[in-house]
């Protein structure tokens, strides 16, 4: 179990290298001079010069690769051509809104999908197990960003009954103070009861939630009736109900606890693509987090902070499949 | 007949067989059916595109000012966009678009994908750790993420996203191939042409590949859905398609200027993109469970 653990630790390690090394290989194939895009548009030939020693552009490209190595590991992601700010602070300041929404989709996907595909293993082939079925591949194949700016059309537009995008309105952002403490715009109000604040932030949060909600819960519903289903055959399954157990008990304590693992893997795999998914979706609703801060670096070339978003995503993504593999080892069946 | 020819539809017949026979449980399932005959339908329409639109000439930037964002109506079935071009031909237009640039990412992965799975599986050792170590490397990056990145400082056109898609994707082939190549080492005519000295290239690329064909061939029909999703979440972003190509992704994307007053414009495309893909993971789904023997079995 801990040598399990260790090698799928040391695994992660590798493959966290492999992923600095394409990122340093990829930046390095740029047709365009950084050093030029950071000096600015008229730049002399000295300044430019200086600007390549200062970002190491002239050393050879294996201390260049040892440096953003090291660089990488400190957490140091370099600095923006746009901004000249270190990436990481910027990160800090956009990662807790798109945070935010990414906990509140799984929270959605946990109380929704979980019991959605519950009730749909449970009534396989009925109705509602053909309509959750269907809801489910539906929301894999919804493009997102399509189905941010619907909503808006229909909630915004036709029905007038929430705020088009942003995370507070404007009138409230000049009339009260907006509390930031962890940077999640929710969570703090609710640490400094800013109730005022809280109700006009939650009604902006409905949409893009719901947006990003979709995939994972559509995703969960779907696993979860096919690992609940494959329980539901198995041997102690049939003994349990051949002593007379409720079907219920059955199925909500005996099936289930075997399914939960299989669904926590699901739920903790898809993040990766949640979390791109949300930089879609903040384009849409114009939200301050992670997703706005790519969409600004695409078109304006900050390829610097491209590659941050990108080595910091994958860490994470990295991570969580740890985690998810140490769920799996933690499995008895499995350890066999 | 060549003989070569005769060959290769020695090799094939099987293969067209097993599809067959996987066409044969396809029916038993009317949904994944109608996905299919969905995706045919789309196939149609992609190639007679140029014959069946109203206003072939709409798919350039041709500016018809005049008949700027019109709702729909008999004349514009979808209505028309900002230059008053007709929503209707761009979006049978861009189902051409979406299905060959997602048959060439997956293509592309294909090639890249197979052959090193194939070795992997084949060769094994040393090799084998290395090509599936990078294999990990490539499937750690979060889907999207590694595309984004290649594009954005590629450059953005549709033949990078392309190969942007196509290096994200490879690493799932050769997975799955390697995984087919190890249980093929073990089989008797694998064996049989090791003893008598075949070259293990040989092996690989005339024995291991044309076994792997059709597990391939249900993979790619599974990704395709996922790659056409790719595709115009990258030209959403500016990253894949560039104006006045009329992919879909980058007709909602222009049409977030205009949406407010013309619902029309980003909602016809937004429902080809979502009906092209789910029909694809449709089938997939199908093919899932014809593959699987546990579902079947019930």
């Amino acid at each position: 179990m801990i040598s399990y653990i260790i090698r799928r630790l040391s695994l992660g390690i590798i493959v966290l290298l492999g992923v600095i090394t394409i990122t340093f290989t990829i930046a390095r194939i740029i047709p365009s001079d950084p050093a030029a895009k950071w000096a600015g548009p008229r730049a002399t030939q000295e300044q430019i010069q200086k600007a390549r020693e200062h970002l190491g552009l002239d050393k050879p490209l294996i201390v260049q690769y040892w440096r953003y190595l090291k660089d990488c590991i400190k957490g140091d992601l370099g600095y923006s051509l746009r901004t000249h700010q270190p990436i990481k602070e910027e990160l800090k300041a956009f990662i807790p809104a798109t945070l935010e929404l990414v906990i509140i989709a799984f929270i959605f996907a946990t109380i929704i999908g979980i019991p959605l595909g519950i009730y749909s293993a449970k009534m396989k082939d009925q109705l509602l197990d053909h309509l959750s079925r269907l809801f489910s591949i539906g929301a894999v194949s919804l493009p997102t960003f399509w189905v941010g700016l619907f909503l808006q059309l229909i909630f915004y537009n036709k029905l007038e009954l929430l705020p088009l995008g942003g995370q507070v309105s404007n009138e409230i952002k000049i009339l009260y103070e907006i509390p930031r403490v962890t940077g999640m715009l929710l969570f703090d109000c609710i640490l400094t009861s800013n109730w005022v604040v809280f109700f006009d932030a939650l009604k902006h949060y409905i949409l893009p939630c719901i947006t990003i909600a979709l995939y994972p819960i559509g995703l969960v519903a779907r696993m979860t009736r096919s690992a609940l289903l494959e329980v539901l055959n198995e041997d102690y399954i049939i003994a349990a109900k051949s002593y007379g157990l409720k079907d219920r008990k059955v199925l909500w304590v005996y099936a289930l606890k075997n399914t939960l693992g299989s669904t926590a893997i699901v739920l903790t795999l898809s993040l990766g693509y949640t979390l791109v998914d949300t930089f879609l979706v903040e384009a849409i609703f114009s939200w301050p987090g992670l997703g706005n801060y790519v969409a600004t670096a695409v078109t304006t070339l900050d390829y610097p902070a491209i590659i941050g978003v990108t080595i910091f995503s994958t860490a994470c993504y990295v991570i969580l499949n740890l985690v998810a593999d140490i769920i799996i080892a933690l499995d008895p069946r499995v350890r066999l | 007949m060549d003989s070569r020819i005769y060959n290769l539809m020695e090799i094939i017949r099987p293969r067209v067989k097993e599809v067959g026979f996987s066409f044969y449980l396809l029916k038993k399932n009317k949904l994944t059916l109608a996905a299919f005959y969905v995706i045919v339908a789309l196939f149609v329409l992609a190639i007679l595109a140029p014959y069946i639109v109203p206003y072939p000439s709409h798919i350039s930037d041709e500016a018809n000012v005049a008949n700027k964002l019109l709702p729909p109506s008999g004349e514009y079935l979808f209505g028309t966009d900002e230059l008053g071009r007709d929503i209707f031909s761009r979006v049978i237009y861009g189902i051409r678009i979406s299905l060959t640039t997602a048959i060439l990412a997956v293509g592309l992965a294909i090639i890249i994908g197979v052959p090193l799975g194939a070795i992997a599986g084949t060769i094994g050792g040393w090799v084998d750790e290395v090509i599936m170590r990078i294999t990990d490397i490539f499937l750690s990056f979060p889907p999207l993420l590694l595309a984004i990145a290649i594009v954005s400082i590629v450059g953005s056109s549709l033949n990078n996203a392309i190969i942007a898609i196509a290096l994200s994707w490879w690493p799932w082939y050769t997975r799955l191939v390697r995984g087919q190549a190890v249980s093929l080492k073990e089989r008797k005519f694998i064996q049989a042409a090791e003893a008598i000295g075949t070259s293990k290239w040989k092996i690989i690329f005339s024995h291991v590949v044309p076994n792997t064909i059709s597990p391939v061939i249900v993979q790619a029909s599974m990704d395709m859905g996922g790659v056409i999703l790719t595709i115009a979440s990258l030209s959403f972003l500016g990253l894949g398609a560039q104006a006045p190509t009329p992919e879909w992704g980058l007709m909602i994307n222009t049409s977030r200027n205009y949406f407010l007053n013309a619902w029309w414009y980003s909602i016809f495309p937004g429902l080809a993109i979502f009906i092209t893909v789910l029909a694809f993971n449709l089938l997939g789904d199908g093919f899932r469970e014809i593959m699987d023997p546990k579902t079947r079995k019930r």
